[in-house]
């Protein structure tokens, strides 16, 4: 019963972007609606799964579809929603939706929305992307949630490679070159698994709690199935595609990326590595945790050190990540709940501040933090606001969503579960701690750089459709020389439009500050910020049960 | 002594005869007339399907068997069985877009119609045969018989010198590995004292005294594994194994583009057809010592081919190459050298065949307006031609292994399977690390397609329908098999049965 809405979870953008191909001449005229309707069907059927998914059983999967696809293989066609894969289920659906809103709402022609470049092309990509989103937090069965995995790649890249920046071609490069090759690897996991327990199946396989397959095996696996979740997470020091993807990437990619994409790395090790593996869980949790707290300090010092906005909210994320794998490396309650919360937080917060870090970028045509001047309240104060309100939600402050996973993780690592030696862990906690407060310094640094002050530069706000005709151009640049060049000094070659002296400050035209399918598309994630925040039972009690059923053997 | 011929059983291979036959004689007595280039396809057409139907009718009644010897049924020279109809039948239909390919080709004239079709037809009776033989002399006639037509048709462009330099390579190599091969099998009949398959088979795994050794009860002779290697490297070459791998770049640009397509997925298939019945029937009491030969072939093949593939400009030769690498992954199972190791090996060759006829399809397409046919040409295809721009990417796609191309994915996941399990993890992980460096070159051609063309980008104008109809079967069979990979996994079932 109710099985139809996983399916139709993935058929309606699957169907939707097979339309597009299908028919492209007659779907023109209402491309804009098109993908606004079809993501919001999406979100709908996600809300109703919302609504009426059993909380009592959290830790059952619920909604199970379960066809058997490629007897050959033992591969079947087997999803299924439980309290760990809900909330990014229903993340994904409402992120996918908000980047069509902020995408398509009102004219749709302003430079980075929808209609700029090549439209039917980018809503195809979207759906496409919504699928392989989706199906992988549904999948229970190894291969297809390989498949989905995989999905992923191919919008991606193209929405990187087509609609990214300058250096978007070496960009979308790396961005699958890395995470194909931690897939081949993962797959390679994934295969020993099923040589060994002889099923494909997640949920028999977690039942199972690794019995049947030896500890040498196990740990195999469990670095093989982790390599490659930690390329897509990106755990240090595999995380080195993430700034560029993301500098590179337009707004809503960097929104999707990071919202998403991120979590269905982190989401592996919650759905396959650690409870279908839990012996080499226990051996390499020491390890994870280790490159977990290298990733938060680098994260952080790395976050110091940028100058480009976009650059340091994608090094924040790895980071940010580290508290989740940190939260996963203890493999305690707490800490894999930590966990589980970072990671919604993350996408709702990260989320957020990318559709900023974008809407700045389009305003001020840079995102390099000196160029921008600081000002920002005064300039443009409802932006400015939303930015520091999102940024000190990232910093982890209590009442907002950043803080509870962040917590829980270093509450997790102060007591790991046994087996683990609890010494490291206290340092890993300790060390954890600091880059937490270097997360905080780096976010107060940035805050006092672009808000706070006096505005120092005229910057060249658009100011009518003038201006906006300008920038237009800009996505459609051949992809000639300036391509090719890697990006890592962009920043200091950027043109300063406008360079003349400054004699005084120019007031911005109240239209420029946040426009209505801004304020549409970011109003609901900062609501869910605040609502998380003060409220975190509400998704813990969620995790809570289903992380209890994984742990099973270890706890 | 009176042999009982079973028609029915070689009516696939007659059939093609035959109208090879007259294919010929049509084209000496025909009227020369626009019309009759294209009489002389649909009647190779025909052929070809006439022959596919008796192969498919063999199937729905269990084939059979026949040139036994008179005295003891269960040796026979030509056995339909589901291995043998299985390669058939894949050969027969990779001819049928190899024929409508050679329409589009024979269109733009200079290449003599009828030698042409006689030859290809030729090169199918071979293709055919083969996987039926069951003794060694039919085995190697047969692979000659897909060999010589093959060095023919590549010169037949005869006013390409680059076209009789590519055939007179093919020539000198082959004849070298036939020889090679030659050697190797004179070696095995000279200790088994038979050429039967399954006679072989029985005194290589020690059930019967081998007749040609002097001392019969101290084993079998080392000469057994220079037989074994020597046959093993024959083979090597009709699938552009590595040491003999360095003709194929060269060899498919030279050639006309339904050859290349035919070198890469006919020819491809009966050597390892033939590489199947010498290993596995005859040989699998030797097994110990093919095994790693084969596993390290496998590995370098790979490997090789994917290097090389990496600097290639010219979309040909960078097919070529990494039809070599796709040789290494259907190669890998072989190292296992279980039933269902081969019924992967199988597989995957199935689907590399729509995958590749695809890709090849495509290129043709275009090289009708860009005769050098490098990466750059396709620049924007998918804006200019978009049935052409998509299925060229999802082929390409496909080739890599990446979803939405889930043909390739799961060809590539039968194959790790079998030889994780069957314990040759290090070759997992080599082939593992080429399908990434695979990925990259798939991944540039196919991005290519997409960005809009720098300058003046040649149009696709008005190609002929014989090339679409090629495109859609080759296609609509890769998507098919991305739908349903149950399907290649049953009829391969059929194979090992």
């Amino acid at each position: 019963m109710m099985g139809w809405v996983p399916v139709g979870l993935l058929a309606v953008p699957l169907l939707g972007a097979l339309a597009l191909v299908l028919a492209p001449q007659a779907l023109r005229p209402a491309l804009r609606t098109y993908g606004l309707v079809l993501s919001g069907v999406t979100l709908a059927l996600a809300t109703l799964l919302v609504g009426t998914f059993d909380y009592g059983q959290a830790a059952r999967q619920q909604f199970e579809v379960d066809i058997p696809w490629i007897p050959g293989l033992g591969l079947r066609f087997h999803l299924g929603v439980d309290g760990i894969s809900l909330p990014l289920i229903a993340l994904t659906a409402l992120l996918t939706f908000l980047c069509f809103v902020y995408l398509s709402w009102g004219s749709a022609r302003a430079p980075g929305q929808l209609m700029s470049a090549r439209p039917r092309a980018l809503v195809f990509t979207l759906l496409v992307l919504e699928v392989g989103m989706i199906g992988t937090f549904l999948a229970l069965d190894l291969l297809l949630f390989f498949v989905f995995f995989e999905i992923v790649l191919i919008p991606m890249y193209f929405l990187i490679g087509i609609w990214g920046g300058e250096g978007r071609r070496a960009a979308s490069i790396k961005f699958i070159l890395y995470t194909l090759l931690g897939s081949v690897v993962m797959l390679l996991g994934l295969l020993l698994i099923w040589a060994q327990a002889g099923t494909l199946d997640i949920e028999a396989l977690s039942a199972a709690h690794g019995s049947g397959m030896a500890r040498s095996v196990q740990i195999l696996a469990f670095v093989a199935i982790g390599i490659g979740l930690a390329v897509k997470t990106p755990m240090w020091p595999l995380h080195t595609w993430l700034p560029d993807a993301h500098t590179e990437a337009p707004t809503v990619g960097s929104v999707l990326l990071a919202g998403v994409l991120l979590k269905m790395g982190t989401y592996g090790f919650a759905r396959i590595a650690i409870p279908i593996l839990p012996e080499g869980a226990v051996a390499v949790a020491p390890w994870l945790g280790a490159f977990a707290v290298v990733g938060i300090v680098y994260g952080a010092l790395a976050c110091l050190a940028q100058r480009d906005l976009k650059r340091m909210i994608a090094y924040s994320s790895v980071g940010h990540m580290g508290f989740v794998l940190l939260g996963f490396a203890t493999l305690t309650p707490a800490g894999i709940n930590g966990a589980l919360f970072a990671n919604v937080a993350h996408g709702l917060i990260t989320g957020l501040l990318f559709f900023l870090a974008g809407a700045v970028k389009e305003r001020y045509h840079t995102a390099d933090m000196p160029s921008l001047g600081g000002g920002m309240l005064a300039t443009l104060p409802r932006l400015g606001s939303v930015l520091t309100y999102a940024s000190i939600a990232s910093l982890g402050l209590p009442g907002l969503a950043g803080f509870w996973g962040e917590m829980l993780a270093l509450y997790g690592a102060y007591q790991p579960a046994n087996g683990l030696p609890r010494g490291l862990f206290l340092a890993y906690m300790v060390i954890g701690g600091l880059g937490a407060v270097l997360t905080a310094a780096y976010f107060l640094v940035m805050l006092s750089r672009v808000t706070h002050g006096r505005p120092q530069r005229t910057v060249d706000l658009p100011t009518g459709a003038a201006d906006d005709r300008l920038v237009r151009e800009t996505p459609d640049l051949p992809s000639g020389a300036a391509d090719d060049r890697l990006v890592r000094e962009t920043p200091d070659e950027r043109p300063v439009v406008s360079a003349k002296e400054t004699t005084a400050v120019l007031e911005p035209p109240a239209a420029d500050d946040i426009r209505t399918y801004e304020l549409l598309a970011w109003t609901p994630l900062v609501a869910l910020i605040l609502l998380f925040g003060l409220w975190p039972g509400l998704l813990l009690s969620l995790t809570t049960p289903a992380v209890q059923t994984l742990l099973g053997a270890l706890s | 002594m009176i042999q009982q011929i079973d028609y029915f059983v070689i009516a696939p291979p007659l059939v093609l005869a035959v109208v090879a036959g007259l294919v010929l004689l049509l084209d000496a007595f025909l009227p020369v007339r626009p019309h009759t280039k294209t009489l002389l396809g649909l009647t190779t057409l025909a052929g070809v399907v006439l022959s596919l139907g008796f192969v498919i009718a063999q199937m729905a009644g269990r084939g059979g068997q026949t040139f036994c010897v008179p005295t003891d049924k269960a040796l026979c020279s030509f056995v339909a069985d589901g291995f043998t109809l299985v390669f058939a039948g894949l050969v027969l239909v990779a001819a049928v877009v190899v024929i409508l390919m050679s329409m589009t080709e024979l269109a733009g004239g200079g290449i003599p119609v009828g030698e042409w079709y006689f030859l290809l037809l030729c090169t199918l009776v071979g293709a055919v045969t083969l996987p039926a033989s069951r003794d060694l002399i039919m085995l190697v006639v047969a692979l000659e018989l897909v060999s010589l037509p093959v060095f023919a048709l590549t010169a037949l462009k005869r006013y390409d010198g680059r076209s009789s330099e590519a055939a007179v390579k093919l020539f000198v190599v082959s004849v070298v590995s036939t020889a090679i091969m030659l050697f190797g099998v004179s070696l095995l009949y000279g200790i088994a004292g038979t050429v039967y398959l399954s006679r072989l088979s029985a005194v290589f795994s020690g059930q019967i005294p081998a007749p040609g050794t002097a001392l019969p009860d101290q084993g079998l002779p080392a000469v057994v594994t220079v037989g074994v290697v020597l046959v093993v490297a024959g083979f090597a070459f009709k699938i552009a194994a590595v040491p003999f791998h360095s003709w194929a770049a060269d060899v498919y640009q030279g050639a006309p583009l339904p050859v290349a397509a035919l070198l890469s997925v006919i020819s491809k298939a009966t050597g390892f057809a033939g590489l199947i019945l010498i290993l596995v029937t005859a040989l699998a009491g030797q097994a110990a010592t093919w095994t790693p030969i084969i596993a390290i072939i496998s590995a370098l093949t790979m490997t090789a081919g994917n290097l090389l593939a990496m600097r290639q400009r010219s979309a040909v030769r960078l097919l070529a190459w990494s039809s070599v690498a796709q040789s290494g992954y259907i190669l890998a199972p072989l190292a296992i050298g279980t039933q269902a190791a081969i019924g992967a090996s199988t597989a995957y060759l199935v689907i590399y065949a729509a995958m590749n006829l695809g890709a090849f399809a495509v290129v043709m397409l275009v090289s009708r307006t860009a005769p050098r046919n490098e990466l750059d040409d396709y620049r924007g295809l998918v804006h200019r031609s978009r049935v052409a721009g998509v299925a060229l990417a999802f082929c390409l796609v496909c080739l890599a292994g990446l979803p939405p191309g889930l043909a390739g994915l799961f060809a590539k996941v039968f194959v790790f399977r079998e030889i994780v399990e069957g314990g040759t993890g290090w070759l997992a992980l080599v082939m593992a690390v080429n399908t990434v460096i695979g990925l990259y070159y798939y991944a540039v051609w196919t991005a290519r397609l997409f960005t809009p063309a720098a300058g003046m980008a040649p149009a696709v104008h008005r190609p002929p329908p014989a090339i679409w109809s090629a495109m859609g079967l080759a296609v609509a069979a890769a998507i098919l098999f991305s739908i349903a990979p149950q399907l290649v996994l049953d009829v391969t079932a059929l194979s090992t049965r």
